[in-house]
This record gives C-alpha cells, sequence and structure tokens, in this order.
C-alpha cells in the first residue's frame, strides 16, 4: 500500500487523462449521436438509411478494432493526430452509435398524437423536432444514457493498448515496477472508476428527477 | 494393402530426398540441432530434477523479435537466438525442442509470469538489472546488446540520443529502453506499444520518429526483407542491456545449472552455432560470449 501512497500523483495524472478522456468523448458523441437519431427518423429516406448503416456497423464493431482502425489505420492515410485524439476519436465514434439508438428510443416514446398535432398547427419538421419531440424524449433516454456514459468511461480502458497514458496503463506501467503491490494497485485502480462512474450515476439521477418535477 | 503401402514408402522418400534436396541448395544456414542428454541425473528435489522428470518445460519467449525470438509464419515455430539458448537448456535436460512449451511473454508480463509460476523460464531479450532481481532471479549473462534507434531511412534529422527534443520515440510497454527514455531523454515523447512490431508499424506510417530498443533486435528489423530500404539503425547505442536467462527467485541451484549450462555451450561451441545460424544469418560475426556474472 505504501507504493500506492508513494505513486499517487502518478495515478491521479492517469485518471485525470481517463476524465479528460471520457468527458471529451462523451460530450462529442452526444451531439453526433443526437445528430444521428435525427437522421434515423427524418423524412428523407437516404439520410436514414446513413444513419442506419452507420449504427449498425460501428455497434457491430469490437471496441478494439475500432481502436486498431483509428490509430493504425489513420496514420496510413495521412491522419497524423496525437495518440490522445484518436482515443478520442474511436471512443466517440462508437459511443455515438449506443447514443443515437437510445436518443432515437426516447424519440419512438413520444405519443404520435403529440406530433400529428404539431404538425397540424403549421410546425416544421425542425420545429416539431426542436419544440416537441426533442425536449421531452431527452427526459425519457437520461437513465439509458446514463447507462452509455457508464461504459464509456470504463471502455477509455481500451486505450491502455494504444499508448494513452490513462488509469490503466499507469496501473500496468507502476505494476511492472513492483509486481508485489499488485493488488493495491488493482484495488486502488478499480475503486477510481467506481468513484468516476457512481459520480456519472449521481449526476444523470439528479438530471432524472428535475426532469420528473418539470413533468 | 501391399502396393498401397510401397507407394506410400515410395512417395514419402521422394518427397524426404526432395526436402533434403532443397535444404541443401538453401543459402539460409540451417538451424543447428542443440544436443539432447539421455536420462540425466539431478539431485532431487532440484527444479532441474522436476523438469527432466515430465519431459516438458514452459520457457517464456518473444514472439515478434526477428533474429532473437519470433514465430516462423510459414512453420508457425518460434525460431531466433532466444529459442536456440532455450533448446541449448532443454537439451542438457533430456528435453526434445518438441517438448519445449514455447509460451508468449512481452516486456511487461515477464515478472508476473516467473512470479506466477506460468513459466519455468524467461528467455526473452531480458536485461538483468538491479530493479528486476528484487523480484526474479537472473542466469547469464548470455548476451550484450546496447539500446540505439530505428528511424526512417530518409529521416536525417536523428542521428543520436540527443536529438529526441520533441520526437515520438516508441518503445516496449514496460521495458527497459522505455524506462530509459522517460527517465534520462525527458524532452522526447514516449510512445508505448505491447510489442515492437506495433513500434514498427507506427514508424513505416509516419506517425512516430524512432523505435528504440536494442541494437541487434533493430538490426533484425532494418534487415527484413518486408522493411527493405524502409528504416536505418543510427548505430549510436546508448546504454548496455546483458540479456539474462529469468527464473525464479532465490531457487540457487536452478540459477547454477543453468549458469554451467550457458558456459558449457560456450566451450563446446553450442553458442556460437546458435549465434551463427540466427543473429549471425546477417553477416554478423560472433562476438565472444559475455562471462555469467555469478551473483
Amino acid at each position: 500500500m505504501d507504493f500506492v501512497v508513494e505513486q499517487r500523483s502518478v495515478i491521479l495524472e492517469g485518471f485525470w487523462a481517463t476524465l479528460r478522456l471520457a468527458a471529451l468523448s462523451g460530450a462529442l458523441s452526444f451531439v453526433i449521436g443526437t445528430a444521428l437519431a435525427v437522421l434515423r427518423v427524418c423524412p428523407i429516406p437516404p439520410l436514414r438509411w446513413a444513419g442506419a448503416l452507420y449504427v449498425t456497423l460501428l455497434r457491430t464493431t469490437p471496441l478494439t478494432l475500432v481502436f486498431v482502425f483509428s490509430t493504425f489505420g489513420l496514420p496510413r492515410l495521412d491522419i497524423r493526430l496525437s495518440f490522445f485524439a484518436f482515443a478520442v476519436v474511436a471512443l466517440t465514434a462508437y459511443t455515438s452509435a449506443f447514443v443515437c439508438e437510445a436518443v432515437r428510443s426516447g424519440i419512438n416514446s413520444v405519443a404520435p398524437g403529440e406530433i400529428e398535432a404539431a404538425r397540424s398547427v403549421g410546425l416544421s419538421f425542425g420545429q416539431v423536432l426542436g419544440v416537441v419531440v426533442l425536449p421531452q424524449a431527452m427526459r425519457a433516454v437520461i437513465p439509458p444514457l446514463s447507462n452509455v456514459f457508464i461504459a464509456l468511461t470504463k471502455n477509455t480502458s481500451i486505450a491502455v493498448a494504444f499508448s494513452v497514458a490513462e488509469a490503466t496503463s499507469i496501473l500496468r506501467r507502476l505494476q511492472n515496477q513492483d509486481a508485489s503491490a499488485t493488488f493495491p494497485l488493482l484495488i486502488t485502480t478499480a475503486a477510481g472508476y467506481l468513484v468516476l462512474t457512481l459520480a456519472i450515476s449521481f449526476v444523470f439521477s439528479r438530471l432524472e428527477r428535475r426532469a420528473a418535477v418539470a413533468r | 494393402m501391399k502396393r498401397h503401402l510401397r507407394l506410400v514408402t515410395a512417395l514419402s522418400t521422394a518427397v524426404l530426398l526432395l526436402a533434403v534436396g532443397c535444404g541443401d541448395d538453401d543459402d539460409e544456414p540451417s538451424t543447428p540441432e542443440a544436443e539432447v542428454e539421455e536420462q540425466p541425473e539431478f539431485p532431487d528435489g532440484t527444479t532441474q530434477a522436476r523438469l527432466a522428470e515430465q519431459g516438458t518445460i514452459r520457457i517464456g519467449t518473444k514472439f515478434d523479435q526477428p533474429g532473437l525470438g519470433n514465430i516462423n509464419l510459414e512453420t508457425d515455430e518460434p525460431e531466433g537466438f532466444d529459442i536456440e539458448i532455450g533448446k541449448i537448456v532443454a537439451g542438457k535436460l533430456g528435453i526434445e525442442p518438441d517438448d519445449i512449451e514455447w509460451v508468449e511473454t512481452v516486456s511487461a508480463n515477464r515478472e508476473a509470469f516467473i512470479v506466477n509460476d506460468r513459466v519455468d523460464l524467461v528467455i526473452a531479450t531480458y536485461t538483468i538489472n538491479d530493479e528486476r532481481k528484487e523480484q526474479v532471479d537472473f542466469a547469464g549473462p548470455y548476451y550484450v546488446a546496447g539500446q540505439d534507434l530505428l528511424v526512417a531511412e530518409d529521416d536525417d534529422s536523428i542521428n543520436g540520443p540527443d536529438d529526441l527534443a520533441g520526437k515520438r520515440v516508441c518503445a516496449a510497454t514496460g521495458s527497459t529502453p522505455i524506462q530509459n527514455i522517460r527517465e534520462n531523454y525527458p524532452e522526447a515523447e514516449p510512445v508505448e506499444f505491447d510489442t515492437y512490431t506495433e513500434c514498427v508499424d507506427q514508424l513505416e506510417a509516419g506517425q512516430i520518429d524512432a523505435v528504440s530498443t536494442d541494437d541487434i533486435i533493430l538490426a533484425g528489423y532494418a534487415a527484413d526483407p518486408k522493411y527493405e530500404g524502409k528504416f536505418r539503425v543510427v548505430g549510436e547505442t546508448f546504454s548496455e542491456e546483458p540479456y539474462g536467462i529469468g527464473l525464479k527467485k532465490g531457487d540457487d541451484q536452478w540459477r547454477d545449472f543453468l549458469n554451467d549450462t550457458l558456459e558449457e555451450s560456450y566451450e563446446d561451441g553450442g553458442w556460437e552455432e546458435a549465434f551463427d545460424a540466427t543473429l549471425g544469418a546477417s553477416g554478423v560475426e560472433a562476438p565472444e560470449p559475455p562471462p555469467v556474472d555469478r551473483y
């Protein structure tokens, strides 16, 4: 345990990287995922197909493979970013598909009568979506989105194999320095992830309560 | 039935002759046959007695280091200098090369594999150092390498470790080279992957500037026909890496046996033969084997 205390600043730095990975990819995939969900319900068939194709491709590909594509594939296409940015690209591309499906389920939960009513008073597709559908859909998707973001936070650990110095990679580095500290290191790292995911649960349950009152 | 049998014999003889004929024409030196002892005797209760009794040994090695420990994609068999050293040790125990169980160890898990008894030995370009000696013991060294840099053929901006400021330098997770870069060249940006193949892949793609590890490993990549004309080894070594055989800490009789085995192979030419067939295949002269360190 002494070793863990001694190395606390390195461990914290690792979790800082994990947090930045999760927050950045989470924000980006929320925006992209919502846009994809809108594509999937929009009245223009080719856009709907494009959305469905994206979700099918990304949701059926293992995340590690998405990482291999971004970290080893993109440089071969002359796209050179930092390894951290490659990880954000992979996590965002993957998580967006799940956000999209969560948001789409929310959109489908809005009663068809409301949409018909909105259309009959002359609102455009954009207005129906922005004023009537999405505000209600977002309330319904808070619990499933919480799941998606918790999964994302844990998924950041795959970056360990792709040269990002996040919490799991720090765990491995320290474990390599002192194998006798394996258990204290494992427990500390697991506790760190627990703190991050509990924080997400907490934020989302607050959001859920707020949304429930408004209804 | 009998005619069938004769046909089969004739055919297999032909194939065998053909195979032997091909072998003779081959420019590549054939792998030496490590000598296998018949029924060696060891003191009771020692690791060597146990392994000789069970007739198999688990050796951890790398599967991606051309010339040292590398899986041949055609035969699916590991080959290289580390592999030959493993066969010499196994032979002393009366174990046939085919009865060796090769386990892939990467830089970061070698100590753990020994401590957790997943392997009996690690022969995997394993640098002897004091930090590791706290967890495992080493026999040897059986070779001394030095850390060097592999860069793109047309990159003339890197001519030694002092040119690394602001450059992305890749080495294996948990390896001595990555620690050395991190501690002694803090202005370089360290990049870590589990295997050197991934580092070399990134170098080929132009995503990183250099791969750093032992000169002899880099020479293997530079000489690999797959990468012909793409890379050059800088040639300024900046560390000394004595390769040892890793074993469970405190098993002194086992370590003495391994050291004796290495010394014998220095004397009877087994070591030199192993070197010539593997690392020496590209024309490098076998150096003097380093004296073993019975610490």
